[in-house]
């Protein structure tokens, strides 16, 4: 697993409170992560935060899973 | 013995551990304040109350600042519990985050009017309500930002309502100087919040001030927990229709910083 997938996965077994093994590539932060909306807006920002990015609004809309996390944030980085 | 012993009042508008809000409730805490919090809704009450449990309160209420029924539950439960109250924290702003976009021209009316209501006409609402809780008189605090005296990328019709808070809190400060109290804003540097979240291009907004306030950096949630300390404690007895800059200087610059880089955006594509 890259370094970058790692650091999301801390982030949102951090923020959302969940074992880490239900954080896989599919893993929806809504749907199966329990998070709720305000969950995925500090979610984004604990990501632009970490890795010095800016997600806006748009492209966070577009990341649902875990797997958008990691592929948006490899690609802007 | 703490600057707010024996002082009790309400913080509105925390959401998270990267609040303004939380900055100004920890710093009063630490002075031996007791706090009540109001929240909006299950989701920020799941925040808000580890948080307010921290600072050892218990004492959380539930309100839409745009119902009036609800404001006023909020003040007859604080009226119940407490009896009175010396100082409460406004930090509460709304507007539709697609129009903190693009051009203020653009504004549509249901959107100013509703920014316009949460964001000022509720700081005046919950004057109306405080001041009857406050015989031996008291400090009021909102917060607003410098797009309410330039013009600012993105902000908008945020900026249109800030300049309208900052003019109430003149207003408040002569109608309720007479009792005491005391009616101000601080007006805080670019920090990146929950709220901030919805406006455009933040990350370069804080770079710029970082590279151009006179300090050369921004400000912290809790530096502005500082200056609400000094505008809801005693230290500030002759202080009222204020609006304080804790921006780290910015607000006096007149143009870039000759020595500062020259910056562009980073977008993808670009």
């Amino acid at each position: 697993m890259s370094d970058v997938a790692d650091r999301v996965k801390k982030i949102v077994v951090e923020h959302l409170s969940v074992e880490e093994d239900k954080v896989t590539e599919n893993a929806s932060f809504i749907d199966d992560l329990g998070a709720d909306s305000l969950d995925t807006v500090e979610l984004v920002m604990a990501f632009e935060e970490e890795f010095g990015i800016e997600i806006p609004d748009d492209a966070a809309e577009t990341i649902q899973t875990f797997g958008d996390a990691v592929k948006f944030i490899k690609e802007a980085q | 013995m703490g600057l707010m012993a024996g002082k009790r009042g309400l913080i509105m508008g925390l959401a998270n551990d990267k609040s303004i809000a939380w900055g100004v409730a920890k710093a009063l805490a630490a002075e031996g304040a007791e706090l009540a919090f109001s929240y909006q809704g299950e989701q920020l009450l799941k925040r808000v109350k580890p948080l307010a449990n921290e600072l050892g309160s218990d004492l959380m209420i539930p309100c839409d600042v745009a119902d009036e029924d609800s404001l006023d539950t909020l003040f007859d439960t604080l009226k119940e519990t407490w009896g009175s109250l010396d100082f409460v924290v406004h930090a509460i702003g709304f507007s539709d985050k697609s129009e903190l976009r693009g051009r203020y021209v653009e504004t549509s009316p249901a959107n100013f009017a509703m920014t316009m209501n949460i964001s000022v006409y509720s700081f005046t609402a919950v004057c109306q309500r405080a001041e009857k809780m406050m015989p031996n008189g008291g400090s009021l605090l909102t917060l607003t930002y410098y797009g309410a005296e330039k013009v600012m990328p993105h902000y908008n019709v945020m900026g249109v309502a800030k300049a309208a808070l900052e003019a109430s809190v003149m207003y408040l400060a002569e109608d309720l100087g007479r009792d005491g109290i005391r009616v101000n804003a601080i007006s805080a540097g670019t920090i990146k919040t929950l709220a901030a979240s919805g406006i455009g291009d933040f990350r370069y907004i804080l770079k710029w001030n970082e590279n151009n306030a006179p300090l050369r950096r921004t400000v912290t949630q809790d530096e502005v927990g500082k200056s609400a300390l000094y505008l809801l404690s005693d230290l500030s007895s002759a202080v009222t229709g204020e609006t304080h800059h804790v921006d780290a200087g910015y607000n006096v610059i007149g143009m870039k910083n000759p020595e500062a880089p020259d910056m562009s955006l980073e977008r993808k594509g670009d």
